[in-house]
This record gives structure tokens, C-alpha cells and sequence, in this order.
């Protein structure tokens, strides 16, 4: 039996502003537990909440983004449920009036582009974290709540179940994740919670017109974890089904030490969360002339960005890592503005400089290099200044100090030897101190050759024009 | 007479004269406290007397003018209690927005006092720390649940108190304690700070012993506030002296708020409000608001939705009460066991119910509906009218326990003032009469931000009227006239 996959990804994103979304605390992480509270965040009595208008903005401007329409009277609700990090035992949400409606993404997939429906993006509060003596919550005979983080702005944004399979849902989050860190509103790290998913996923039998039952997972923290609980999860759906049972409506948390999802509890056992009207909020009203001044700040977003690169001679997979690097995209398009090769750009960023940065751990932006700096050092190997093996040499200077390529070419001395005259001698000399290699080359051991020019390589310390002491050491060698 | 029997305004101009001493003001409202405080009970805290006369200062008249705040408003510093267990311990850490507006004028405050736990009550029995008594007879009800506010202003140990009103909690306990009280426009008196029973109809407001002082201290309290997103943005209301002239206006009588239900001596003295309006040369007509009949059971299912998710917080996890348990569920569900008393969780069920999975449609958002048709039967009647009047309870104060066994009967008597409420409108309960030495109130209500307009109706009727000048007596020993 051939089964079809549907899954749906609900996705939640801590907002990057200033302050909390309905006090004047600032948000901000690794502060010391409970230093960055008020009487709003800690649900005293009596305290009000005030919408922060930039959360909304940045709720307006993602929801633009992934092609949604926009409530122009959206409201806000609460959820009411009962949690010990959850200070007012409510929380301030959206329900049926989100920010959002109605948009979609487009994401590759093997075959080609498919649109993912989104049903709607919307804002809310953060809730505070526990902490457990001991680490878990069972067995630790002692719980500690930090509200730093409550009050903290969380974008909502939940697909409808048109992905098919964990790597599309990997690529949908991948997606959603560059689209808010582009936008400036989310620093999209999964890993450390600032950026976390939940997906449903049922099966059907293909061709079926009717949804499966679904179940919903809980606790997947990185992209890895992604992909791997829904295929454990589809597996165990089809398992299940194949075996003439019927797969149980939960939701399940995933085990990522065990790799499996377990049964957290069931709808039965679903909350009832009894929405209604937040009546501390007016209705937001979102008119059209802050909804256009929003959309003309949407920046060029990376599909489009994947685009242009290739029209600039970029292959598919260059412009792809380039358009959904936000730190190198930008660092590209400038580069790109001083000096037009734009391949070499993308090669040397692609190749050496991420080693490098791999190196320090760093990303770009928290490095020296800058646009100018790294368009002069293309162009010094465009020129013949100097080679290609010299500038991966001088790079990692560049990157820790700023300093100009052409200033320790001339300081150093590192200027490329193109003066045949100079280069014929240390020829001469190469071919004299290696009379053995030279009879082997002649007997038809290719790789022979490449070692004299190495050695050529070797006495002028790099610095000699690699293209003509080929030239010169094959006419020498007859 | 007492200093303590005096109205505040009447003490502003003795000040200005110079013809009293400050601390002595203070001194004779302490002393109310000290001689009657024990039988009345108006207060969950009083401030240590010494503090109160040390917070005199010379060049700030109202410094001298006692004031006492309903428990469930937050005065840095003093207890909040809400007059629930669940609160017992509970200290208030920040100032409501209404303190922070008298502290500008130096006010100095008294003591918190007594209400019905949450505010959810009509005669203050609802209090975890026992009943406040009527000063006009210690059997009855002072009415609820602003009884200790305005308890406290009639037996004279504050010249002027704060309360808050949900569905009548300022305005029925003034009526009860033959003081004035206002329910101002919802939205024009900031809720931060004040503990919230149901957000759309909570607002705080003034109890006085008459209309000038009312409008005096209302001025004081009212403006925007950006702390409240429903605070609302406008004019505020600024004191100018009364005049009362109600020549030519037009007075509507709400036909169904004096139906069946109302006692015949209630509805004599509205009879008498009427002619005396008329000698004043007011026009008043009946007028009918045919969903007004509604308003109780819509408030019943509103109020207590509202109220299950605001009372949620008290779970013993940050402040307040902690009782024990096994696991944090258990500690909670423990807490809020031990902690409420039987009618908050009477309406913490209730609106745990209308607003379930299945419920919600019928119950909450029918009641939203009905909410709009008697907010547009008001519309409609002030389309006529300038101001509407109605008996503010039906009854007279009630004894202590008489209905406690029957809530139904007890929601019931708020009919005069939950619509107000639901409309979101100003009214002003005033002294109309007295029946057999207890007092009866008027209530004038008002379209949106039309506080001014009410204050001189009300001062109109007060002029033309003894009932504000009377003191109540204690077991026949006459303390004031």
C-alpha cells in the first residue's frame, strides 16, 4: 500500500524587540534569573498589559513576507490553562483574528516548487521557564521559575498540512527561519529556543481525499531533529496502519537521546482553553497606509536574492548558499557593487573565507574583512599582482586585522615574479638540483612535472607566476 | 459638630481661613476610628495614627484630609488584601495609578478598607475578615462591595474614600450609607493598580458625603492613562464650583427599574425625587429600556467569565497565601481551594462554565449580544433625555445574614445598577431620603463622559434636599449633628 504524508509545522519566534510585548522590560538573554521583571511580566495584581506596536509591526512585516493578508481589526484573546511559568495563569494570544491569514511560501523540493498554504501568523506572549533542581521535573523535590523570559514577543506561524514529506518540512523551516532573519525580527536560532517548531503529521492512503488522523509532536529543537522525528514518526504511523490499526489522536514528545516520539497525552486529555476576548486590549487597528509603509521596508528576501545570483553566473548551489546567508549575502551585494566579478567573490567567500570563520567560529560581521577589502584582493590576483596561493596565504591577516592586501604585498615583498629572466634561472637551477626527477619526467612520469614546479614555487616562496613557469619549465624540459 | 462631620470642601475653606488646624482635622477622624472603628469594622488596615499626622503637611491642604482606599486598590507599601485569605500576606509593591495622582496632591490616606472578597458582593459579608456594619444601624448591611469606603465616610474617620464598582460596588453601598457615590464612563478613570474582578466593567470612582466633594476628588483621579490601554484618551474632567441649575432639563424615570420587586418606601421617595426635580423646573418623563431587564443574568455570565480568567494568577506560585501540596499542581489547586472563599468560587465555576468548548457561543456571546442591545437602549433613551434616574437599590440596607443563604435574591437587587455597567456609562448615587433612619439613594445616570452634567443634576437635587447634611447616630449616642 503507497501512503501519502501530510504534515502541518506550527512554528514560534521570539521576536527581536526591545522591549517585552506588553511591558517596558527589556528583552534581552542570560540576564540573571528574575532581574528583568515588572509588575506586568510577573502577573501582579492589578497590573495592565500595553501592546508593544513594534511586535506588531514585526508581526505585520512577516506576515507580508509569507504572502498573507492582513486583519486590519485583529484582536487579541486569552488562553486560559494553569502552569506554574505562566504568571498570570493566562496568555495574552490571538484566536480566531490573527495579524495573518491566508499566505503561503514557496520552497524547493525534487520536484521542483511547491507552495505551502500558511493559515495564519499571529502574536503572543512568551511564558517563563522552570527551572528544576536536579534538571527534570520528576523526582526534583524543588521547582524555580525565571520570568525573564515571560512577556517576551513570540510570533506564531502555522502552515496548513500541505508538506509531504521531513525533508520538504526541513526545507519549509530552513525557509521561514532565513525569511526572519532577513526581516530583522528573529535571530532563528532553533538551538537555543529563540526559534522552536511543533508539526502534526498524519498518513493517508494515496489518492485518499480525506485527511488521517494526526498526531502532533512536541520538543523537536534543531533542524536535525526535524527531519529525523518526522521520519520516525510517519514510520511508526504506517506501521501501525499496515497492521490494520488505527493511529491514536496525541500528542507525542519527541526523545531526541532515544531517537522516538513518546505519548504525552491524548485528546481526552486535551486542554480546553477557553478563548475569549482579552478585555485589558482595545482591537488593534491596522490601517492601509501603515500595511504599505511596512511592506516597502520588506528587504530583498533570499528566493529573490537566489534568483539574481544566478543571473550573475553563480551556479544554482553557490547562489542558494549565498542568498540565504543573510551576513553574506549582504557582504556579497556589496562586494559585488566595487569590483564586477562576481564569481570569484562567491568562490572565495564559499571556499577559503568560510574556512576561516569556520576556524574562529565567527560569522563575518565579527570580523575585519570588509567588501573593499576583499574586492582588492581578488582584483591584485585578476591584475597578476600577485597568485592565488599568496592570497590564500596573506587571508587569514586580512580577517583578523583589516589590513590592506596591497599594503603587505609591498611591505612583505610578496609582489608575483612575471620577469621571465628571473624565473628562467631558478628554472635552471631546479632542473640542476633534481637531474633524477627531470630523467623521469622524460620517461613519461607525468606527475613529475608538477613537483619541478613545485619546487620553482618552493625558491621563489610562492611568489612566482604560476601560468608561465609552466610555460617556461615545459619549454626547458624540451 | 465634629471637624470629622464636615465635608471636604467645607475643610478646604476652613483651611484657606486658616481658621482650623490641620492635624486637628486628622486627629478628629482618627478618633472616629478609635470610638467606632471596633463596632463598624470599615477597615482591613489602618495606618498607624502617628504615621497619618506625620503625613500632614502645612502647605498642602489635602495632606489633611483623610482619605480611605478600597483594599482592592494598591497603595505601595500597605496590605492588599482584597479581603480574601488568598491575598492575607499580600504587600502592595507599586502604587495604582489613582494613588500615584493623589500623591501628587499629597493625599493622605487613612487606611484600606473592608469589601467583599474580590469585590464580589453586595453588603461586604463576603469579606474573608468579617462583615462591615451599617453606621445608620449596626443590624444592616453598609451594601457592598465598596461597604468599608463607604462605611467609613459616613461614620467620619475619612472625609472621602476610593471604591470601585463592577456592577454597582460604589453607588449601592453609598445609597446604603446615605453618602454619594460615582461610577464614572468606563475609561476615564485608570484601572492600573485597581485588582481586577471583570475588566470591561471595573472602574474606580469616588465616595463622598456630597456631590461637591465628589466632583472635587473625581477631578483629581480622572485622565489618561497610558499604563491602561482602555484608559480612554480625552479631556479630562476639571473642577469648577456647582451651580445646579436644572431648569429645562429633561429627565427620563426608567419604567422597569421601578416594576415589581422595588419596596413601596423606595418608590415613594422617588416620587418625591421627582417633584422636587419638577419644582426645580426639570421636565420628567417615564421612559422604557425594555432589555434592561436582562442586565442581571447578562452581568451573571459576563462579570464571572471575566473574573475566572482575572483570578486565575492567585495560584500561591509568586505571592499572596501558599497552602501545600505533593506536586505544583497539587499546591495550586490546594491554594485556590483553601484561599477563595464560597461565592468567588461560586463565580469562578460559573465563568469557568460559560466560557467552555461548547458553551461559549451559548452562553458568553449571547450575553455580548445582550450587552449591545441594552447599551443601545440607553443610546436610544439619551437621544430624548439628558439624564435617566432610578432608585440605586431597590431595597433598603438589609440585615446582616438576611440573604447571605440566598445569592440569587442578592444579584437580583443589583438591577439599578448593573446596567450602567454593561453600558459603560457615568451615574451618581445621592442621599433622596430616609425611611425609618435608613437611607435611601437616588441614582442619575448619564451619556459617555457627561460626569459634569451629573455632578450639577445631583447638586441641583442636594440644594433643594436636608438628606446630605444628616449624620448617621450609633446606639442613640448622636456622633456628628
Amino acid at each position: 500500500m503507497d501512503y501519502e504524508v501530510n504534515i502541518g509545522i506550527e512554528i514560534h519566534a521570539e521576536l527581536l524587540t526591545k522591549s517585552k510585548v506588553f511591558c517596558s522590560c527589556p528583552v534581552q538573554f542570560g540576564a540573571p534569573p528574575n532581574t528583568l521583571t515588572c509588575p506586568v511580566c510577573l502577573g501582579l495584581p492589578g497590573a495592565l498589559p500595553v501592546l508593544n506596536r513594534k511586535a506588531v509591526e514585526y508581526a505585520i512585516l512577516t506576515a507580508l513576507a509569507l504572502n498573507c493578508k492582513i486583519n486590519k481589526n485583529a484582536i487579541f484573546h486569552r488562553k486560559n490553562y494553569f502552569y506554574p511559568d505562566l504568571p498570570k495563569n493566562y496568555q495574552i494570544s490571538q484566536y480566531d483574528t490573527p495579524i495573518g491569514i491566508q499566505g503561503y511560501l514557496e520552497i524547493e523540493t525534487s520536484n521542483g516548487k511547491k507552495r505551502i498554504r500558511i493559515r495564519r501568523v499571529h502574536l503572543e506572549e512568551d511564558t517563563g521557564k522552570l527551572i528544576h533542581s536536579g534538571g527534570r521535573i520528576t523526582g526534583s523535590d524543588m521547582s524555580f521559575v525565571d520570568f525573564n523570559r515571560s512577556g517576551v514577543p513570540l510570533l506564531e506561524i502555522v502552515s496548513e498540512p500541505d508538506i509531504s514529506s521531513p525533508e520538504e518540512a526541513k526545507e519549509y523551516l530552513v525557509n521561514i527561519r532565513d525569511i526572519l532573519v532577513f526581516l530583522g525580527v528573529c535571530d532563528g536560532k532553533m538551538e537555543e529556543g529563540s526559534m522552536r517548531c511543533e508539526a502534526n503529521v498524519s498518513i493517508r492512503e494515496k489518492g485518499s481525499d480525506k485527511l488521517g488522523t494526526k498526531t502532533e509532536l512536541k520538543n523537536i529543537n534543531s533542524f536535525r531533529a526535524v527531519e529525523r522525528a518526522l521520519q520516525y514518526e510517519i514510520e511508526r504511523q504506517i506501521d501501525i496502519v499496515s497492521k490494520g490499526k488505527e493511529v491514536v489522536q496525541e500528542t507525542r514528545h519527541w526523545d531526541e537521546k532515544n531517537e522516538r516520539t513518546i505519548s504525552m497525552r491524548s485528546k481526552e486529555e486535551a486542554h480546553d482553553y477557553r478563548y475569549f476576548p482579552e478585555p485589558d486590549l482595545v482591537p488593534l487597528e491596522i490601517d492601509d497606509a501603515w500595511i504599505e509603509r511596512l511592506r516597502s521596508q520588506i528587504p530583498e528576501l533570499p528566493e529573490e536574492k537566489y534568483e539574481r545570483y544566478k543571473t550573475l553566473g553563480l551556479t544554482p548551489y553557490e547562489a542558494k548558499l549565498l542568498a540565504h546567508d543573510l551576513e553574506f549575502s549582504v557582504f556579497f551585494d556589496k562586494a559585488i557593487k566595487l569590483y564586477n566579478n562576481p564569481r570569484a567573490i562567491a568562490n572565495w567567500l564559499l571556499v577559503d573565507v568560510t574556512k576561516e570563520l569556520k576556524d574562529r567560529n565567527k560569522v563575518i560581521t565579527q570580523t575585519l574583512l570588509t567588501p573593499e577589502i576583499m574586492v582588492e584582493l581578488i582584483s591584485l590576483i585578476d591584475e597578476g599582482k600577485i597568485s592565488g596561493r599568496i592570497a590564500k596565504d596573506i587571508l587569514p591577516e586580512l580577517i583578523d586585522k583589516g589590513t590592506s592586501p596591497k599594503k603587505i604585498i609591498e611591505e612583505k615583498n610578496l609582489v608575483q615574479i612575471t620577469d621571465t629572466s628571473t624565473l628562467l634561472s631558478v628554472i635552471d637551477q631546479v632542473l640542476k638540483e633534481n637531474r633524477e626527477v627531470v630523467e623521469e619526467y622524460r620517461k613519461g612520469k607525468e606527475r613529475s612535472f608538477v613537483f619541478l614546479v613545485g619546487q620553482v614555487m618552493k625558491l621563489t616562496k610562492g611568489k612566482a607566476n604560476p601560468k608561465l613557469v609552466n610555460e617556461l619549465l615545459k619549454k626547458a624540459l624540451g | 459638630m465634629d471637624l470629622a462631620d464636615l465635608t471636604a470642601h467645607e475643610l478646604l475653606d476652613l483651611i484657606r481661613r486658616k481658621e482650623v488646624s490641620l492635624r486637628d482635622i486628622v486627629k478628629s477622624c482618627i478618633e472616629r476610628i478609635e470610638r467606632y472603628e471596633p463596632i463598624i469594622k470599615a477597615y482591613l488596615t489602618v495606618r498607624d495614627p502617628e504615621d497619618v499626622i506625620n503625613s500632614v503637611k502645612d502647605d498642602e491642604p489635602y495632606s489633611a484630609i483623610p482619605i480611605a482606599i478600597k483594599d482592592n486598590i494598591l497603595v505601595k507599601g500597605l496590605p492588599n488584601t482584597c479581603a480574601s485569605k488568598i491575598l492575607s500576606n499580600f504587600i502592595a509593591p507599586y502604587n495604582a495609578t489613582v494613588i500615584e495622582k493623589l500623591n501628587r496632591k499629597a493625599f493622605n490616606i487613612i487606611g484600606k478598607t473592608n469589601l467583599d472578597e474580590f469585590a464580589m458582593g453586595s453588603s461586604t459579608e463576603n469579606s474573608a475578615f468579617g462583615p462591615t456594619k451599617n453606621p445608620w444601624d449596626i443590624e444592616r448591611v453598609p451594601g457592598g462591595s465598596s461597604g468599608g469606603s463607604a462605611a467609613s465616610v459616613a461614620m467620619g474617620s475619612a472625609i472621602w474614600a476610593l471604591g470601585s464598582d463592577t456592577g454597582g460596588s460604589i453607588r449601592q453601598p453609598a445609597s446604603f450609607c446615605g453618602v454619594v457615590g460615582l461610577k464614572p464612563t468606563y475609561g476615564t478613570v485608570s484601572r492600573y493598580g485597581l485588582v481586577a474582578f471583570a475588566s470591561s466593567l471595573d472602574q474606580i470612582g469616588p465616595i463622598t458625603k456630597d456631590v461637591t466633594d465628589c466632583a472635587i476628588l473625581y477631578s483629581f483621579i480622572n485622565g489618561h492613562d497610558p499604563n491602561d490601554s482602555t484608559s480612554l484618551d480625552v479631556e479630562p474632567y476639571r473642577y469648577s464650583p456647582l451651580k445646579g441649575d436644572v431648569r429645562g432639563l429633561r429627565i427620563g424615570l426608567i419604567k422597569e427599574l421601578l416594576a415589581e420587586g422595588v419596596d413601596p418606601s423606595v418608590k415613594k421617595c422617588m416620587e418625591d425625587a421627582v417633584r422636587t426635580f419638577e419644582d426645580l423646573g426639570a421636565i420628567v418623563e417615564e421612559v422604557s429600556l425594555p432589555h434592561i431587564s436582562y442586565s442581571v443574568p447578562t452581568y451573571y455570565i459576563l462579570a464571572p467569565a471575566e473574573a475566572s480568567s482575572n483570578l486565575a494568577r492567585f495560584d500561591g506560585v509568586r505571592y499572596g497565601f501558599r497552602a501545600s501540596g505533593k506536586t505544583a499542581e497539587e499546591m495550586m489547586s490546594n491554594t485556590r481551594g483553601e484561599g477563595f472563599g464560597p461565592e468567588v468560587k461560586r463565580r469562578i465555576m460559573l465563568g469557568t462554565y460559560v466560557l467552555s468548548a461548547g458553551y461559549y457561543e451559548a452562553f458568553y456571546l449571547k450575553a455580548l449580544k445582550f450587552r449591545n442591545l441594552i447599551a443601545g437602549d440607553f443610546k436610544k433613551a439619551f437621544e430624548r433625555f439628558d439624564v435617566l434616574i432610578s432608585p440605586t437599590s431597590p431595597i433598603l440596607p438589609f440585615k446582616l445574614g438576611e440573604k447571605v443563604e440566598n445569592p440569587l435574591e442578592m444579584y437580583l437587587a443589583d438591577i439599578c445598577t448593573i446596567p450602567i455597567n454593561l453600558a459603560g456609562l457615568p451615574a451618581i448615587s445621592i442621599p433622596c431620603g430616609f425611611v425609618n433612619d435608613l437611607p435611601v439613594g437616588l441614582q442619575i445616570i448619564g451619556p459617555v463622559f457627561s460626569e459634569s452634567k451629573l455632578f450639577e443634576v445631583a447638586y441641583g437635587f442636594e440644594q433643594a434636599t436636608p438628606f446630605h447634611k444628616r449624620r448617621p447616630q450609633l446606639g442613640g449616642k448622636p456622633y456628628g449633628l
